[in-house]
């Protein structure tokens, strides 16, 4: 009796395990829910946001420790003519444009930018996902890049909007992504042209890619064409600051 | 008001207070954190479902590949999404974090891990005895955690937890940047990834002998103290908690 007793607990809990698994299904479908547990992101932003100083540096490692071959994710060759038009001609006719909330919206060649204050870094790139690759980068200070074009008093994000229709399937939107003026004017928030001291490759983002070193490897937004300083990004596109956050709900502070 | 003293029982045992309020309600809310958790994080692991060691991946050798495991498993959700996962995943995780700080204030303010975790030396001098008892599947009831108890308690509340807790945040770029010193006590990014899992593999591990034994040893009688906090024993209340001395026969 006791042998049958416990055979009938055990069924019981591997029943009443994937009772509690599937209705959690249809619980995760309720806006309601799906908000709530958005308090997990606030908070980790809120805490972690107290805990470290605006200008702490991610590590950064030595030349022994850079990957033999930096992982490329997401878009390795973005679609669009315009783009493989600038591609072929070594970008010599790409200009950056940083416009929005500015008092003066200006553009960049490339051959600007890499005149431009720089900042040569080992770090890590963390992907979403769970690897991890390192990398050198070298880029302009995107702080000083921004002080130019001088933001006006309501400015509080920058959007960077990207050549490359996700994961290169036409069918997806152009990538974007944003940052807040604390990550932009971090000295380790670079435009980065150049990958383990060679000009950065078409599949790691070229002409130049964000890095945004506290922060996840979809926040380094590739194949950056133009940047926006706005007030909100609630009426840009999905209205989550991102595409991923747009698409499937990844958190817009991606520290974590 | 309701009493914590001892009530006698049907058959001669007693009822005794066993477990405080805030050890009953935080330890359901710790059950239903790591539920969630697991599930989730099992989900996470789908997105990229290879482990290293060290600071970061070496794709061609991964030091263990997951993925063929891993199909057979639930998750939370049941499809794969990675955005979900992680939203259920760190709310949760904030939730065990804020449980377990109030769990453990408790029991440092009101002396529950002095008092009931910490074996005495008469409990310490029983281990071996306890330890057959538990390869009998024998379990007296006795007013105290016995004291194979005492230890995997202490291990999983000042040794696993604590580790799982740490060793996620070191997978934070942005707590990196706060504590780079956890990361070097892990040996890396990707050393704290594969340790969290370690660690969720022992949890599991823990809840599977956890849960048979709170089925094997009285099922009811351990649901019911850790729902109203009273327990029944067998023994009278000055009878001396060690386990009975073995005879030369059984030593052997």
């Amino acid at each position: 009796m006791d042998l049958n007793r416990r055979n009938w607990f055990a069924r019981a809990f591997a029943g009443a395990g994937a009772l509690a698994v599937g209705a959690c299904d249809s619980v995760t479908r309720a806006p309601t829910v799906r908000n709530g547990l958005r308090l997990g992101e606030s908070l980790s932003m809120s805490v972690q946001r107290l805990f470290m100083n605006r200008r702490t540096l991610a590590r950064e490692y030595s030349s022994s420790d850079i990957a033999p071959k930096f992982r490329a994710n997401g878009s390795k060759n973005p679609l669009d003519p315009a783009y493989r038009a600038l591609a072929a001609n070594g970008f010599r006719d790409w200009r950056l444009q940083i416009g929005g909330l500015v008092e003066n919206p200006y553009e960049l060649s490339l051959e600007e930018i890499r005149a431009a204050s720089a900042r040569t870094q080992i770090t890590r790139h963390d992907c979403v996902e769970g690897w991890s690759a390192i990398g050198k980068w070298t880029g302009a200070r995107l702080g000083p890049l921004i002080d130019r074009a001088q933001l006006k008093l309501e400015a509080r994000y920058l959007v960077f909007y990207c050549a490359d229709n996700t994961e290169d399937n036409p069918a997806r939107p152009l990538y974007y992504e944003s940052i807040d003026l604390i990550d932009a004017y971090h000295e380790q928030t670079i435009l980065a042209y150049e990958l383990n001291d060679e000009p950065l490759p078409i599949e790691n983002g070229a002409p130049i890619r964000l890095r945004v070193e506290r922060q996840l490897g979809y926040k380094q937004a590739k194949y950056i064409m133009r940047i926006e300083a706005v007030e909100s990004f609630a009426n840009i596109r999905g209205g989550k600051g991102g595409y991923w956050e747009d698409r499937t709900g990844y958190e817009w502070y991606a520290g974590i | 008001m309701r009493t914590h003293d001892d009530i006698p029982a049907p058959g001669g045992r007693i009822s005794v207070y066993r477990h405080a309020g805030l050890v009953r309600v935080t330890h359901w809310i710790n059950a239903l954190c790591v539920f969630v958790l697991i599930l989730s994080g099992l989900n996470i692991l789908k997105a990229h479902p290879a482990l290293y060691w060290g600071s970061q991946s070496d794709f061609a050798d991964p030091w263990l590949r997951v993925s063929t495991w891993l199909q057979h498993l639930p998750t939370l959700p049941t499809m794969r999404d990675l955005a979900t996962g992680r939203n259920y995943h760190f709310f949760f995780a904030w939730v065990l974090v804020i449980n377990g700080a109030a769990y453990l204030g408790y029991g440092i303010w009101r002396k529950h891990f002095a008092r009931d975790l910490v074996p005495t030396r008469a409990e310490w001098g029983a281990i071996v005895e306890v330890a057959k008892e538990h390869a009998k599947f024998h379990f007296p009831h006795e007013r105290r955690y016995n004291v194979i108890q005492q230890l995997t308690y202490l291990a999983i509340i000042f040794g696993l937890l604590p580790l799982v807790v740490l060793s996620g945040l070191a997978m934070s770029p942005a707590f990196d940047a706060i504590a780079p010193w956890v990361l070097d006590f892990f040996g890396g990014r990707q050393s704290a990834r594969t340790v969290h899992f370690l660690c969720a593999v022992a949890i599991v591990l823990f809840i599977f002998v956890h849960v048979t034994l709170v089925i094997v040893s009285g099922f009811k009688n351990n649901i019911v103290s850790m729902i109203t906090g009273r327990y029944v024993v067998e023994r009278a209340p000055d009878a001396p908690v060690d386990a009975p001395k073995a005879t030369p026969a059984e030593a052997s």
